[in-house]
């Protein structure tokens, strides 16, 4: 835990705030149940992603601009989406006249689960969720951020998701036969290469469903939004919660 | 300009920062070598004989047309190292010494002095390779070392039979070269 | 055609496209476990990587002392800009010993630069050795992966195909029986041929020699019972020392097909007695590459499939979807710098997870030069209406207070608007999924009620 209890920016991605409310809101309660001083700056606008993703990159300085201001006072920033941080720390243009501060924020920004083991460095989170889970670890988190070993590398495995659900009581993991394959999300990717994306999307429901899971969980709503939207059209009876969602009801 | 010049001096216009070049360090391997070298070559699709159980294997097996070129069974050959490797078509055997064998994947090492004609190994419908013991290496790294600044106009690694995945991924054995390799360690 | 409305024909085979899936999918996997035999696999992608940006930063040093070793060893050396010169090349010393038919061992480089098509206009004959090349070579298709030529086509059609091209037995599929009437097909043409040509995997600063690596024993059959062997080599194949084999050789066949090293691995340092040895160095757009500080990185290729085997959207799309030479993440970094306009949408056949990155065995940043590529091709090729499009969207971004209506507008929308229009073939997200439900507030609007 931290002791001076420093001031921690919560960063709500755009399509949490509209479609996902209630993921903001289990994230601020889950960090003031682990004893952080948490507040959401009010004028949070998309990071730009999907524009820095479909090669706009370069229009993405405004919205850039904003989130450092927003954000530049924070000793930490945190997002329930490995995906969103990932932008904002690799894919955001160099803002003239606030390099220092854009410079320093590089370092402030963490996605929830990471903050969690790395900052805040929990061991072990007590609770209870007896629930068969089933982890989708988005490809921006894990190959992005490094949140998880990912089965390309040779490394000892490791998943700080993973580590924080263990230990839940009665919470059953799914492991799965291709543990890191992508959704097929990918943004604009879901659109522009519609057939691909819903194939891939039906692979990892398909695999999810081959090992029952009951509840299909991970860190970015995107990837979520996009395979519950498979899944409710078909009506595979599948449930969906972030991973903030599951620690906050599992503590309390 | 000539082509040559074309490119080489696009290239010296490019401004390329200085990369180091590593050295390589020793890497070893965890099993035991000789063990390993014949899990290798089982893996492979090869065999791995004694001297006592090749000499069986050939007298009951059948081959018109053999070339040994190994130094240990010299009297072998029913025919002589034609000088038109067109004529080795219908070559049933060769035997040839490998110089030294690659424990981490069952690689051998033979140059053209091996090899008497380079088609030797791959025209041949099979091939034994004979290799001493005491000329096996962990990896790669231990096996260049030995190659060293050797100056053999043709060099090449056989680690197996010929063989190919290509129709559906379902491994078949004997596709254009050797059908079979048979590794005698002495 | 592009490579979305590609992949979706593609994937109108539901069946086949998830037998493709399954069989490259096997590939990986068994890349997976044979790199986690080994250690110090990383350290080994570390030193290629490594040895890769030191022969890239001093190529041209490294050319001319492979051109001098070779040459000292009796190779004979040409220099190509392009792939026009290099089939030129090529049709003078078949011109000059008086040859009607060759045979071809893998290479992706002739691929590229059509030397098949160009031969046969000028009346050679040319015959594809490796079997997946021979199969997809009398179907007049160019092959869908770089290792594996023929993997989009099942047993059957080759059966068809051999009944029909080398008179096999009806309906039987059997692969051994198969791969054996090839041997038998191509043997004739070994024998018969004066020129042998194949590519190159590694060529060596210090010594001249140059390692073409098989499986089959292909490129050995033909090269050593031809009179001449012609040898087509990129510049950017070079590498310093004989010793740097240790770690690419170790790395190549793992990465590409899960096996510990390939069969043949052939070292030509110089010509057989009476023979001719020729090195075709090929530029065709290398050196542009090497030019482009973001993409030059590209060129550390060793062309082993592992990124295609490992990449959703290939195993899901099929080779020939790239349109393409060399398909695949490798293929989509590589191809825009060949033609930008004509690659446009394969930088955009990614979701950017990172995969192929993660196995090349050279650690190319791949993704992150797709998404390098989505940056110069909007710029070269930003067509209006999405341009357009994103540039209002820039704007809603920059302004909170228009973002907010923006935001309740669509939850409103999504509320009041007919299914029929959110669903409409038009809106490629509801097609074959369904929106989230529209919550009755978003975040923002509950922490003020509730936080502030």
């Amino acid at each position: 835990m931290i002791s001076d209890s420093p001031k921690i920016g919560l960063f709500i991605p755009c399509y949490v705030d509209q479609f996902y409310p209630q993921v903001g809101v289990a994230s601020l309660e889950l960090l003031e149940k682990l004893g952080c001083k948490v507040s959401y700056p009010m004028g949070q606008t998309c990071c730009g992603q999907p524009l820095a993703n479909s090669g706009y990159e370069r229009d993405t300085a405004g919205a850039t601009r904003h989130f450092i201001e927003l954000f530049k006072d924070f000793d930490y920033v945190v997002a329930p989406s490995g995906s969103c941080v990932l932008h904002v720390k690799e894919h955001v243009p160099a803002i003239p006249g606030l390099e220092n501060e854009q410079a320093k924020l590089h370092h402030k920004v963490f996605e929830l689960t990471e903050f969690i083991t790395d900052v805040l460095k929990v061991e072990k989170i007590e609770g209870k969720f007896p629930h068969r889970v089933g982890f989708h670890s988005s490809c921006h988190g894990q190959r992005g951020l490094r949140l998880s070993s990912s089965s390309e590398l040779n490394q000892n495995p490791f998943n700080k998701a993973k580590k924080l659900l263990e230990n839940l009581e009665g919470l059953e993991w799914v492991e799965l036969s291709r543990t890191d394959e992508c959704c097929g999300f990918g943004g604009t990717f879901s659109v522009t290469e519609e057939a691909l994306s819903v194939r891939m999307g039906k692979d990892r429901l398909e695999d999810h469903a081959q090992h029952q899971t009951e509840i299909l969980t991970g860190g970015d709503m995107s990837c979520i939004m996009h395979l519950q939207g498979i899944a409710t059209r078909n009506k595979q009876p599948l449930k969906f919660l972030h991973i903030a969602e599951i620690l906050n009801q599992a503590i309390s | 300009m000539s082509s040559r010049e074309a490119i080489l001096s696009a290239i010296r216009g490019i401004k390329l920062e200085p990369k180091p070049l590593p050295e390589i360090p020793e890497f070893g391997i965890q099993g035991e070598i000789e063990a390993t070298f014949v899990q290798s070559i089982l893996g492979n699709k090869g065999e791995v004989l004694s001297q006592a159980e090749f000499e069986t294997w050939l007298t009951a097996s059948n081959h018109p047309k053999l070339i040994s070129r190994s130094t240990h069974f010299s009297d072998l050959s029913t025919i002589s190292l034609p000088e038109d490797p067109h004529q080795l078509n219908d070559l049933d055997l060769a035997i040839l010494d490998g110089q030294f064998g690659v424990a981490e994947n069952g690689a051998i090492w033979l140059e053209d002095a091996d090899l008497g004609l380079r088609v030797v190994p791959f025209i041949a419908e099979h091939l034994v390779i004979v290799l001493n013991k005491k000329n096996l290496v962990a990896t790669m790294h231990q096996g260049y070392e030995r190659i060293g600044s050797a100056t053999s106009g043709f060099g090449v690694f056989i680690a197996g039979p010929s063989k190919t995945a290509d129709i559906e991924q379902s491994l078949v054995v004997g596709a254009h070269g050797a059908k079979s390799l048979r590794v005698v360690l002495i | 055609m592009s490579h979305p409305e590609n992949a979706s024909e593609f994937l109108k085979d539901q069946a086949q496209a998830k037998w493709h899936d399954e069989t490259l999918w096997f590939v990986r996997d068994k890349r997976d476990r044979i790199s986690k035999t080994i250690p110090e696999w990383e350290d080994l992608r570390n030193l290629a990587s490594q040895i890769k940006d030191n022969v890239l930063a001093n190529l041209g040093p490294y050319l001319e002392q492979f051109e001098e070793n070779a040459k000292k060893n009796g190779v004979q050396i040409h220099w190509a800009k392009d792939g026009e010169e290099h089939n030129r090349i090529v049709l003078d010393i078949l011109k000059r010993h008086d040859c009607q038919a060759i045979v071809k061992s893998k290479s992706i480089l002739t691929e590229e630069c059509h030397l098949n098509p160009f031969l046969e206009k000028n009346g050679i004959d040319v015959v594809d050795t490796d079997l997946g090349e021979r199969i997809v070579q009398l179907l007049h298709q160019p092959p869908s992966h770089i290792v594996l030529p023929a993997i989009h086509l099942k047993k059957g059609e080759i059966s068809e195909l051999f009944h029909e091209k080398l008179h096999t037995e009806k309906g039987n599929e059997d692969p051994a029986y198969l791969t054996q009437a090839a041997r038998l097909h191509l043997r004739e043409k070994f024998l018969g041929a004066k020129v042998a040509l194949t590519g190159v995997n590694f060529g060596i600063a210090e010594t001249g020699e140059f390692v073409v690596c098989t499986n089959e024993g292909n490129a050995d059959m033909g090269v050593h019972l031809a009179d001449v062997h012609v040898a087509c080599m990129g510049i950017e194949k070079i590498l310093p020392r004989r010793k740097d084999l240790g770690i690419f050789l170790r790395l190549l066949a793992r990465s590409a097909t899960g096996q510990p090293v390939t069969n043949y691995n052939s070292h030509f340092r110089s010509p057989a007695p009476g023979r001719e040895l020729h090195i075709i160095l090929v530029d065709n757009g290398r050196t542009a590459q090497l030019a482009r500080e973001k993409f030059k990185n590209s060129l550390k290729c060793i062309r082993c499939g592992a990124c295609m085997n490992t990449c959703p959207i290939y195993r899901r799309s099929g080779g020939f979807s790239y349109g393409s030479t060399v398909p695949g993440p490798i293929g989509s970094i590589l191809s825009p710098g060949l033609d930008m306009k004509k690659h446009s949408t394969l930088p955009f056949a990614s979701t950017l997870c990172g995969s192929c990155s993660d196995v090349c065995p050279v650690k190319i940043n791949i993704h992150e030069q797709l998404y390098e590529w989505r940056q110069e091709i909007t710029k070269a090729h930003g067509e209006l209406g999405k341009g357009l499009s994103m540039w209002i969207a820039a704007g809603i971004f920059k302004s909170p207070l228009a973002y907010k209506i923006s935001g309740s507008l669509m939850r409103k929308a999504l509320k009041t608007l007919p299914d029929s229009l959110i669903y409409h073939p038009m809106n490629a997200w509801g097609k074959s999924r369904d929106l989230p439900e529209a919550p009755k507030e978003s975040f923002q609007q509950w922490y003020q009620k509730n936080r502030s």
